[in-house]
């Protein structure tokens, strides 16, 4: 079992020094983390530390693909209204 | 390759309402905080007009949300807290801060701001910190910070002799931080609402409370959010003032649907410049109130409204030299500078307060007679650098705006006219730039530029805005002083309604 960091992330390093660990690691174009070292910090901590600090949704899922924070989790924005207003800017 | 030295312009700057003892920011002040803040552009109004900043981009990570912030953000044409371009390690922000210090020798301060929190990346901070200490003895190091982890920072910033922190405190109270703060990182776990609301405030609080104790200088921004903490803010400037904070900072909110932040999707508008100005005075009873800030980027260099990064990219300053003998004689320049700007405003000073000398109409004008004081307050635009009257109407990116009565002219405030984005002309709501300005400058009654072009001189007009073309490079106060003399001659100051007295 491991958590995966996708192409959202914005290498913000907030994730890096958390991971009991030592499975993240600076990479380009984001930040990665070594599947074969990842814990989901069973046994060290009840909350995955990388996910519980990543500042955005989508960025960090697990081995189903699903997202540790989905949208709308962390900003409150509700995905409807993201996309609505997405759709009246480009209209512009 | 050696970056160009940029001499000094001449340092001539404002004058009296902001020089003297009728300064409104620092003379609630002791002398020594005075002193501690003199060359500092951030904390006093009159540095500002001198002394450059720098912002080192180092801290990316944050430990919290805040509703006015995208952590996705980044683009060259935005200018606002939070966007950089580019993130440096300490090694690299420590030589583009030594670059920087050896071309523009105004620069007197570097400070930590982000992108994300810097007390949340103690190590990258406190590593810049250190080396600079050691190899730019002379410039000022400062942090900003929401202080969630300031408590167990406090004793590591005094070590490194860190003698300004700034605190972002929006809110006392739970409820309305709710409002503002969807989460904070927390020992290990992400709490959520008010909870995490009140922690945060406690931090906040102890954090001011042991800086105050040290003896560090402590500035508190926060944010106006119409509807959401500006009525509360009131409270907070009290509470902040009575804790031992020099400085409060109002800024008003940015927010636009494009900056993708949950404030500008969900429509949450930003105050007018108005209530800005509104909330400030009220606040400003009994507290030191700062009207000067321009919400800089967190890697913004130069003086306070303008942005010389691009000059200082990575790849030129990782090309230069930094052996003792150029760091020694670029401190040198900065040193000799920071003493002229010193003599300068020591004479300016004498001057203003020395007896009346004869033919010289500026300093008449600081020195209204009684019956100058019979008009009303009015506002005007400046278009300045440096503290004089020096610019294009239409290169002028921000405008500074004086209230202006025949006893002086106050700061209270900026405007930009690029509404914090310089990039395509029409970009937004196919509004031209020019009448984005004429929007940006409403509640002022005159614009004063060096020159101004004949389209947008009638545009203005028609605005009921004044232009005024006449004082090119003079100081700006005594400017304004003998602009609004002029009106109160032409019987346009009449005394509003309420107040008119029989003559």
């Amino acid at each position: 079992m491991a958590l995966e960091i996708v192409e959202s992330c914005v290498n913000c390093w907030a994730c890096e020094p958390l991971c009991p660990s030592k499975a993240i690691v600076e990479a380009k174009p984001h930040f990665l983390i070594d599947a074969d070292k990842c814990t989901e910090c069973l046994g060290d901590f009840t909350d995955p530390q990388c996910a519980t600090i990543c500042p955005i949704e989508g960025a960090i899922v697990n081995e189903l693909n699903e997202p540790l924070n989905p949208a709308g989790s962390l900003t409150g924005i509700p995905p409807a209204r993201w996309a609505q207003v997405q759709r009246e800017i480009s209209a512009r | 390759m050696d970056l160009p030295t940029i001499q000094p312009r001449e340092t001539s700057g404002c004058s009296a309402g902001s020089c003297g003892s009728n300064s409104s920011q620092m003379s609630g002040l002791s002398d020594d905080v005075r002193r501690r803040v003199q060359d500092h552009p951030c904390y006093s109004e009159e540095a500002h007009h001198h002394f450059a900043r720098m912002h080192a981009a180092v801290a990316p990570a944050c430990n919290i949300q805040c509703h006015y912030c995208n952590r996705k953000y980044d683009c060259a044409n935005e200018s606002r807290p939070g966007v950089v371009s580019e993130l440096l390690t300490p090694e690299q922000a420590i030589k583009k801060t030594l670059a920087v210090a050896a071309a523009i020798p105004q620069m007197s301060v570097l400070g930590i701001a982000g992108p994300g929190d810097p007390l949340a990346n103690p190590e990258r901070t406190f590593a810049t910190f250190r080396a600079l200490a050691e190899k730019a003895p002379d410039i000022k190091l400062c942090v900003s910070t929401n202080g969630l982890a300031l408590p167990e920072c406090v004793e590591e910033l005094a070590k490194h002799n860190i003698d300004h922190v700034t605190i972002t405190i929006n809110c006392l109270d739970p409820e309305v931080g709710a409002k503002i703060y969807p989460w904070i990182f927390w020992k290990n776990k992400r709490i959520f609402g008010k909870e995490a609301a009140a922690i945060l405030i406690e931090q906040q609080q102890k954090g001011l409370e042991m800086l105050v104790a040290k003896g560090v200088l402590v500035k508190v921004n926060s944010v106006m959010i119409p509807g959401v903490n500006d009525e509360h803010l009131k409270e907070v400037s009290k509470v902040v003032k009575a804790k031992g904070a020099f400085l409060h900072n109002v800024m008003p909110l940015i927010a636009e649907a494009e900056h993708g932040t949950f404030y500008g999707v969900m429509g949450q508008r930003s105050p007018s410049p108005e209530e800005l100005k509104a909330l400030q005075d009220a606040c400003e009873g009994d507290m030191n109130m700062m009207r000067h800030c321009r919400q800089c980027r967190a890697d913004a260099v130069g003086l306070l409204g303008e942005d010389r990064g691009a000059e200082f990219t990575m790849d030129k300053v990782e090309a230069m030299n930094f052996d003792e003998d150029f760091l020694a004689e670029a401190m040198a320049r900065r040193v000799a500078l920071r003493e002229q700007v010193a003599a300068e405003r020591e004479a300016k000073h004498a001057k203003v307060h020395a007896p009346q000398p004869m033919g010289q109409a500026v300093i008449t004008l600081h020195r209204p007679q009684k019956s100058a004081l019979a008009g009303r307050p009015v506002l005007m635009a400046v278009a300045a650098k440096g503290g004089l009257i020096n610019e294009h109407f239409g290169h002028a990116r921000e405008f500074l705006v004086y209230e202006v009565t025949g006893a002086g002219a106050k700061l209270i405030g900026h405007r930009k006219t690029d509404l914090y984005c310089s990039g395509d002309d029409t970009c937004g709501e196919g509004e031209s730039v020019l009448e984005r300005t004429i929007r940006a400058l409403s509640g002022c009654e005159v614009v004063l530029c060096s020159k101004i072009g004949y389209e947008p001189w009638g545009k203005l007009e028609a605005a009921g805005i004044q232009p005024n073309g006449e004082h090119p490079m003079e100081a700006i106060e005594p400017a304004c002083i003998a602009v609004w003399n002029e009106m109160l001659k032409a019987g346009r100051l009449a005394p509003r309604q309420t107040e008119k007295q029989v003559a």
